[in-house]
């Protein structure tokens, strides 16, 4: 492959610049469907757009006394690790057979990334809130991400013992989606949550709190930095539901992949909208006893072969 | 560029609600047009948490000498395009609080202020309409 050819996969088509179109899109109908359920018309099609671009065009602040590099580093690590999962779920989807090894292992470490920019800027930004935004992000990651590797060693089981993510889609092509069994249907709930709890919405936006913390880690960012930050949870609005389909429901093989898509997030939007807010403790017994014990049980049903 | 510019902020406005010791009035209006009745989110106004990622800035209440240094200091925090929304006849004027000790006078004696929309409380739709019409007028 020529060094054009890579480039173009990283900046262009299903790398960054791609991504992050259908992302912001992604972002408008979240909003709209949001306004449909409070009986409200909601806003134009290019509202996130409009956002992006003023606030690329503002001013940015770095806070006195915070660290200029570790704050303005935030944002660009999500950013970098989603271009590059944007990247390999594509082309292990268009292509599974692919020689490239892209094996499920990188993309749960690319998947931790954002949160761990999160944290790296929020405490750099030299705010008290912010920090207790960035403690309840480190708890709120360590409690999701219990389930959500359970869960992965049981898909892990079900292609076989094999950890290359084409291989994944091969064996769901060969005998059907892994989603059409009782611990696939609980596979998929543990990880629809987790994705819930990865973006940030809200029975899990305990980090991000508006009305107690403000923004939480967020809170000191403007301009650029603040613009880098709503495209990474655009991008992973994205990319969270399209690794679910990939590893659960049978890839990108047709064009039904675009309507299970379009499901989840609008399932995704309904649990956002019909739902408070819990607190950190509630939210870490959810998701180690309630969540946890199902993906156990979703684990034994996969050595089982059910 | 500085069309795109223009455009990003008149399509996108969002609002930092800053009460400086108002008598709560004004609050609720501002509050009502968040609503679903109202919906200003069709315009692309949202309510932002933080005065760093606000671009217009809506203060309520008449100016005292406790209030002030407090509001210069959400003025200078806040990132530069940034518009001055006076809600209620005591930021416009000082209202009938003009003779107390207390009150240093109305708003445009210290901050840049664009719109001023008198009332006490202005309706939701007088809000609306004010917002509306410095936003045009950009």
């Amino acid at each position: 492959m020529s060094v054009v050819r890579i480039l173009f996969s990283y900046i262009i088509f299903p790398g960054f610049i791609f991504t992050a179109l259908v992302g912001l899109l992604l972002t408008w109908i979240d909003r709209k469907v949001t306004a449909r359920i409070h009986w409200r018309v909601g806003p134009p099609w290019y509202q996130p757009y409009a956002d992006f671009l003023k606030l690329l065009l503002k001013e940015t602040i770095i806070p006195e006394g915070s660290s200029k590099v570790l704050f303005l580093l935030g944002p660009i690590i999500g950013l970098v690790a989603m271009s590059i999962l944007a990247v390999m779920l594509f082309s292990m989807n268009l292509n599974p057979g692919n020689t490239f090894v892209g094996d499920l292992i990188v993309m749960i470490y690319l998947l931790a990334l954002p949160p761990l920019g999160i944290m790296i800027g929020g405490s750099a930004s030299k705010n008290p809130l912010a920090s207790v935004g960035v403690s309840r992000e480190m708890t709120q990651y360590f409690a999701y991400e219990l389930p959500f590797l359970i869960t992965i060693a049981g898909i892990i089981l079900k292609a076989g013992g094999s950890i290359r993510f084409g291989d994944i889609i091969l064996a769901q092509k060969a005998s059907g989606p892994f989603l059409y069994s009782i611990s696939g249907v609980i596979g998929a709930i543990v990880i629809l949550l987790s994705a819930q709890a990865k973006l940030g919405f809200v029975p899990f936006d305990i980090p991000e709190a508006e009305q107690e913390i403000m923004a939480g880690p967020y809170i000191e960012y403007s301009g650029v930095a603040l613009a880098m930050y709503k495209l990474v949870r655009a991008m992973m609005l994205f990319l969270l539901p399209l690794f679910l389909i990939s590893v659960l429901w049978g890839g990108l093989g047709d064009w039904w992949a675009i309507l299970k898509f379009l499901l989840i997030i609008v399932l995704i939007v309904l649990i956002k909208n019909t739902n408070p807010r819990i607190r950190i403790d509630q939210s870490l017994r959810f998701f180690w006893l309630g969540i946890g014990i199902l993906s156990v049980v979703g684990l034994v049903l996969a050595v089982y072969g059910l | 560029m500085a069309n795109a510019k223009l455009w990003g902020l008149k399509k996108s406005p969002w609002v930092f609600h800053v009460a400086a010791a108002s008598c709560n009035n004004c609050d609720i209006e501002i509050l009502d047009i968040l609503t679903p009745r109202w919906d200003v989110e069709r315009f692309g106004i949202v309510l932002v948490g933080s005065p760093r990622h606000a671009d217009a800035l809506l203060v309520t209440g008449v100016l005292n000498r406790k209030s002030l240094p407090r509001v210069l200091r959400v003025y200078e925090q806040t990132p530069k395009p940034c518009l001055v929304i006076c809600v209620g006849t005591c930021t416009c004027d000082t209202h009938m609080f003009a003779p107390s000790y207390n009150v240093v006078g109305p708003y445009d004696k210290y901050l840049p202020v664009d719109v001023y929309i008198p009332g006490c409380p202005p309706k939701p739709e007088a809000i609306i309409s004010g917002v509306v019409k410095a936003l045009k007028r950009l």
